[in-house]
């Protein structure tokens, strides 16, 4: 009887974990499914290269919103790449334990909030700030530049946490042997710890671009949302950053409520490009943990 | 890909670069050279160690803005009235109406998104590390699976949420799928989708935390597989599996991009919790729709603080338990 049982949990608990395989092909099936004839029917170039996006009329380029992505990705990446890799250095190598049990549950706790309310400060906060910090005409204060600033927020968390643990495998040996060399903590840090941690931190960037590339609400209240190629405002080129635009992601999901024909489908096309750029993104951040370890 | 290498590889460059030009400006006589190198690799350490202390404080400092803020503001419309009166809704009403039925909603939502994907997860998580290793290794078309499975998890989890929503409004919402239409139901199972990954890998690395021991003991005293696992392992790993699930509470309660596209919105919530038909609206749902259409910014400041603080209670509750877990292991 016991083994009848035995046996009878083994496959309830294989199937089980079939049931992931099961959500993934359900959702390649049907993003591809409703995302494939808007592919075929406008063509996967056009559709990529082309700037108008207007459903009423058929024309469905969205690489006003690829440049979106982009664009506010690097951003977030440039504001929160200095103070997630010197929170992550600090967390491994500087901080006090009872200063780092603080700033660890902190920089959880920042993982955790909502995202709208990240959006909702942003909006209320961030928005009006940039809008009377930079006197350029046209500057609403949504854009790319208040959406960088909450996106670099929203990963710090991610890059934080997976470059400390790159940081923190590092043996101790190696920072041993340049101390005993003669090497401050610091030279140690910057010459030995970083360059042996350096795939884990190159990967846990890639990860805070995939975490960036994927943000959708507090993109929507921030950016603004314009169809439009964003564009300088001024003869400043950093004006850009002034410009409203909209992601791939705020695309999908302003839209697809009402969306229908081959609008909706122009939409699951849009899916299927952030689903790719993501699965890119992350697998060669996974490559690159691979080769570390092997 | 290439661009953030180049980025991470430009920081290093900087500083060592920084270090160069501070070496010359700072003129050291030959008398004293070593002297005076080590009180300049010194200084530059102080500084260096300077700007770290800056960055790791900052986490904290944004922390305490955007919380400190949006509770601050929020404390002016949160009453009892604030929370136990309904949303009122529309366009017009800005002045009026509170977020009760949001909190009935959202408390439905994890019910459900919990019920389906926590025992699915925690199955799953023992197979993957109590049975998958007596067949990986060998050929055929289980260990195969076995594999798939690991890395489909890995893709769930890397999966942007509205990727998450696009396949649950297509399968569950859109007349062309199921025809649920935007419901309880439908965002329920999706949001089950989305957690699924996040219950796995949490209930996974406690149950591999478990020493070979306890097993090996059940095992000697004559218990089946499931027995020893059922009664032994995952006792043990109580605590992380429950922090697994925990976590995932958080996710429904702050998740919005995917409720956004399965759960309708409306304000009024589904009569019961069995009433998987009805369309609602969560309370982070209802911060968007408060800052978005209603233009409403007190009354979403006051929706954001309840949602803050009930994440900063589910993060404290996630303390306490892995707290447990490590006394508990470290302990024995």
């Amino acid at each position: 009887m016991r083994r009848i049982i035995d046996r009878g949990v083994r496959y309830v608990l294989f199937l089980s974990a079939l049931v992931s395989i099961f959500v993934v092909f359900l959702i390649l099936l049907f993003t591809l499914r409703e995302g494939l004839p808007a592919f075929q029917e406008i063509g996967v170039v056009n559709m990529l290269t082309g700037t108008v996006w207007r459903p009423q009329q058929g024309e469905l380029g969205i690489l006003s919103m690829v440049a979106g992505s982009i664009l506010v990705t690097f951003g977030a990446i440039a504001l929160g790449v200095p103070l997630s890799l010197g929170g992550a250095i600090f967390l491994a190598e500087v901080a006090p334990s009872q200063v780092r049990e603080v700033v660890r549950p902190a920089v959880e706790l920042l993982a955790g909030i909502p995202s709208v309310v990240y959006g909702l400060f942003g909006m209320v906060v961030l928005v009006p700030m940039v809008r009377n910090l930079f006197s350029v005409p046209g500057n609403t204060g949504f854009g790319l530049a208040s959406a960088s600033m909450v996106l670099a927020v929203m990963v710090l968390p991610t890059i934080t946490n997976i470059a400390e643990d790159a940081i923190r495998a590092v043996p101790k040996e190696y920072r041993e042997g340049s101390l005993a060399l003669g090497a401050t903590r610091w030279q140690t840090i910057i010459s030995v710890t970083l360059p042996a941690a350096r795939s884990g931190i190159i990967a846990a960037i890639i990860l805070g671009v995939g975490r960036a590339l994927g943000e959708t609400m507090a993109m929507i209240m921030v950016i603004g949302n314009s169809i439009r190629m964003p564009r300088p405002l001024g003869s400043n080129p950093l004006t850009l950053f002034l410009s409203q635009a909209r992601t791939l992601t705020g695309n999908v999901a302003v839209e697809i409520k009402y969306a229908t024909g081959l609008h909706e489908d122009a939409l699951f096309a849009t899916g299927v490009v952030l689903f790719v750029l993501i699965m890119l993104v992350n697998g060669s951040a996974r490559a690159l943990v691979q080769r570390r370890s092997a | 890909m290439s661009e953030h290498s180049v980025t991470s590889k430009g920081i290093t460059r900087e500083s060592v670069s920084l270090l160069h030009l501070l070496k010359l400006a700072i003129p050291g006589g030959e008398m004293s050279q070593q002297k005076t190198n080590l009180t300049r690799r010194q200084l530059i350490q102080k500084l260096a160690f300077g700007l770290l202390w800056l960055s790791g404080l900052a986490a904290v400092a944004i922390l305490l803005a955007v919380v400190g803020y949006v509770v601050v503001q929020g404390a002016k419309v949160v009453d009892l009235e604030f929370l136990t009166t309904a949303p009122a809704g529309g366009l017009a009403a800005s002045d009026v109406g509170g977020m009760s039925t949001t909190v009935v909603s959202t408390v439905y939502l994890v019910f459900w998104t919990i019920f389906i994907a926590g025992p699915l997860g925690v199955l799953a998580a023992i197979y993957l590390v109590e049975y998958a290793e007596e067949v990986e290794g060998q050929s055929g078309l289980i260990p195969i699976l076995v594999s798939v499975v690991r890395f489909a998890v890995e893709v769930l989890a890397g999966v942007p949420s509205i990727i998450f929503g696009l396949f649950g409004y297509a399968l569950f919402v859109s007349a062309k799928g199921l025809g649920w239409s935007f419901s309880l139901g439908s965002a329920a199972v999706t949001g089950a989708a989305l957690v699924l990954p996040v219950i796995i890998r949490a209930s996974e690395e406690a149950i591999s935390a478990v020493p070979r021991s306890y097993r090996e003991g059940s095992l000697a005293l004559g218990a089946t597989k499931w027995q020893t696992t059922w009664k032994v392992v995952l006792p043990a790993a109580a605590p992380g599996v429950i922090t697994g699930i925990v976590l995932s509470v958080g996710r429904v309660v702050s998740e919005t991009a995917v409720f956004f596209v399965t759960f309708g919105g409306t304000v009024r919530a589904p009569d019961t919790v069995f009433d998987l038909s009805s369309p609602g609206r969560s309370m982070a749902l209802h911060v968007y729709y408060l800052a978005m259409e209603t233009r409403a910014f007190d009354k979403a400041m006051g929706t954001g603080a309840v949602l803050i603080i009930t994440i900063i209670l589910i993060n404290l509750l996630i303390n306490v338990v892995s707290r447990r877990l490590t006394a508990r292991l470290g302990g024995r």
